[in-house]
């Protein structure tokens, strides 16, 4: 029944990936993603993991050489942040496009300029449209849990694409937690051998990443939307088998005192446990506020989505990234346009805040509450603030 | 630490003025080679006549791609490996400019190898300068495309399998116009060597082989910097314009520095400059006679 270890997250992340028997590992050093590969490159060298290890020159060539292992009929495992990310990006598309069902770990950490190591979203949010499953753990006990489910989603033959895990960096991956690590046989009966639908093969050759001509781009197009909207229904079963196999229950969208909530926070990744203390806080104060938390971010869990902010007249939408010249964050713009097209109307404030790796406090989840109630007993629109600019 | 004991040091330094004064303390562990390297190139542009206007240094990302943010001349910290793209753009623009780019091994011949071959290639009129200590230090140390076969490495625990690069030979080798390699204990010539390689027109590559102890020392039980500095130059070899492809990195036998090339050879500008004019001859210069190339029979 697994064992609870005390463990930094990076080093758990690296164990889950073992415990999965992943047979390539090719990534590119970069900070807050290091610990991850460094620990499995151990693993490999020490023959606690029979995979390839292979350090790459590039972020560009990682993700090159997991697509060609992919295609090949490994099981892939790769992890970046930031620039790494950015690196990728084309890559990324190609992947999700060949329906190669790698799995990578983002240490999500802020972009350049000015270059900064820290943590917010801005890295994953500028790669949303890379046609990959995207989920965001809360803790190193989800970026277990999310890793090792990731493999399951993404190699299911009804599904076949990649999974990105992300994880806040330095907030998670430096950070030591009780984590309950499963045991072998537990994975190995949850996620077995990889069998590739496709996959190039000398006895019966296929052609892969070849042009798509004007008669046939939009259908191929159309097949990866579809596939990836597909997705749902089994991440949500693979997530039910989960908590059969290892008793904990993942769900796409997770609330928190929402039940008579009239305001509700949405918030995606680790910084909803500061929420969730702030919304406790409130509570004991005597006021009506719940928690909406993303965990899956694409394929987005629309009616998931709906039904946890059935009640709330004000959603209180957190971004971690900005999208300059639109007067919301990538997340909050995401909402609007869903529930425009719902007929749905809350009152829609939004807030950026830790970027580039500034804390953000309970005391300051409780004065974007205070500026939201004001905005929307005053009726009139309110655009993105950002929290805590020195002025 | 108070911040009273975090304030500018007592002294003057001798190189104050080329420094950011108000950037200090700077982010390298002490014994780290970079430092040598810096004060090197430092004094070589104290020597030169160029005005200070006229100077710039590029990095990239790394613990030497921190420089460009101490040097107090113009600067530009960019992304990683993409130094020699930035300083290419800079040179063209303001082409009577000396641009140095001062990076690591990993960030210039890894993830930037691509632009290195090609600039030096094309004869970019920059001068290169990378610090090689053999991994990526501020990373944490992993492998790099320097680290010698058999080296330790966080991403190689069981020593590199890899074959790395020889940086000079592959300079030489795309077209570099100079060429050298010291370690951070030939100072005096290291100097000299960065002075020569900032005068030269064309694409000057110097070599610095500079100790990490922290990351590369540490993992292959040389964790003091006075030792690995002692270990690159006790087993260095002095071979000036020896032909760069046997100027190897043996740490078992020779570790060959010293000054490989030094040739004249158009500039990219130079070469730009004469086809803008219309000054080239028609491509191929011998011309080609299509009605006999034509009728010639197969096989
Ligand atoms: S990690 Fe290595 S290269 Fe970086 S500053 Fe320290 S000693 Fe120098």
């Amino acid at each position: 029944m697994g064992r609870r270890v005390g463990l930094e997250v990076s080093l758990a992340c690296a164990e889950v990936v073992g415990l999965c028997n992943a047979d390539v590992v090719a990534a590119y050093p970069i900070t807050p993603q290091t610990h991850i590969v460094e620990h499995l490159s151990e693993m490999v060298a020490d023959g606690h993991l029979d995979a390839e290890f292979v350090p790459v020159e590039s972020e560009h060539s990682a993700m090159s050489c997991c697509v060609g292992s992919s295609a090949a009929g490994a099981r892939t495992f790769t992890s970046t942040s930031s620039q790494g990310l950015a690196l990728m990006h084309e890559i990324l598309f190609i992947a999700a496009s060949l329906r190669l069902p790698i799995v990578m770990a983002v240490a999500n950490r802020s972009l350049s300029g000015p270059i900064s190591i820290w943590n917010d979203h801005s890295d994953i949010m500028a790669e949303r449209d890379i046609g990959w499953i995207q989920t965001f753990a809360e803790n190193g006990q989800e970026v277990v849990d999310l890793t090792i489910h990731a493999f399951k989603v993404a190699e299911d033959s009804r599904v076949c694409l990649p999974v990105a895990v992300n994880l806040d960096g330095f907030i998670l991956t430096h950070v030591i937690e009780p984590i309950e690590l499963p045991d072998k046989e537990e994975v190995d009966a949850y996620l077995p051998a990889f069998e590739p639908s496709q996959s190039l093969d000398t006895a019966n050759p296929i052609s892969m990443g070849i042009v798509g001509m004007p008669e046939i781009y939009t259908e191929a197009k159309k097949a990866n939307a579809v596939a990836l909207e597909d997705s749902y229904e089994v991440i949500k079963e693979h997530w039910a088998g989960m908590a059969e196999k290892f008793g904990r229950t993942y769900k796409p969208i997770e609330t928190y005192r929402t039940d008579d909530a009239d305001t509700v926070f949405v918030t995606m990744g680790s910084l909803g446990e500061t929420t969730m203390s702030a919304v406790d806080q409130m509570r004991e104060d005597g006021i009506n506020v719940g928690q909406v938390r993303i965990r899956l971010w694409r394929p987005f869990p629309v009616e998931d989505f709906m039904e946890a902010i059935a009640g709330a007249k004000t959603l209180i939408v957190i971004d971690r990234a900005l999208s300059p010249g639109l007067p919301a964050g990538p997340v909050a713009t995401e909402l609007r346009g869903l529930l425009y097209a719902k007929g749905a109307s809350p009152y829609v404030a939004n807030f950026v805040c830790g970027l580039g790796g500034r804390d953000v406090t309970r005391a300051q989840f409780i004065e974007m509450y205070q500026t939201a109630q004001k905005a929307a007993a005053s009726g009139e629109e309110m655009t993105c603030q950002m929290v805590g600019v020195k002025e | 630490m108070s911040a009273q004991a975090q304030a500018a040091p007592q002294a003057a330094h001798p190189q104050d003025e080329l420094l950011r004064t108000d950037r200090i303390p700077h982010i390298w562990c002490s014994g780290c080679g970079i430092g040598i390297a810096f004060g090197s190139l430092m004094a070589a542009i104290a020597k030169c006549d160029t005005p200070r206007d006229d100077i710039s240094v590029v990095s990239g990302i790394g613990c030497t791609g921190r420089l460009a943010g101490y040097i107090h001349l113009d600067s530009f910290h960019t992304t990683h490996g993409r130094a020699i793209p930035f300083a290419t753009g800079l040179h063209l623009t303001r082409p009577q400019n000396k641009v140095i780019v001062a990076s690591g091994d990993g960030d210039l011949l890894a993830i930037g190898g691509n632009h290195f071959i090609h600039a030096a290639r094309r004869n970019v009129d920059l001068t290169v300068i990378c610090v090689n200590n053999f991994n990526y230090g501020m990373t944490g140390g992993q492998l790099a495309p320097s680290t010698p076969f058999g080296a330790k490495t966080t991403t190689t625990p069981m020593g590199s399998p890899d074959e790395p690069f020889n940086f000079c030979a592959l300079a030489a080798a795309c077209g570099a116009t100079y060429v050298a390699r010291w370690t951070a204990l030939h100072i005096r010539r290291l100097t000299t060597a960065i002075s020569e390689a900032m005068n030269k027109k064309g694409f000057s590559f110097v070599e610095v082989i500079a100790p990490c102890p922290t990351a590369f020392g540490r993992r292959n039980k040389i964790r003091r910097s006075l030792d690995l500095l002692r270990f690159y130059y006790e087993r260095s070899v002095v071979k000036n314009h020896l032909a760069p492809g046997e100027a190897t990195i043996d740490f078992d036998n020779k570790l060959v520095v010293g000054k490989f090339v030094d040739i004249e050879r158009p500039t990219y500008l130079d070469q730009y400059d004469m086809v803008n004019r219309g000054e080239l001859e028609a491509w191929p210069a011998t011309g080609v006679d299509a009605s006999a190339a034509g009728q010639r029979k197969a096989g």
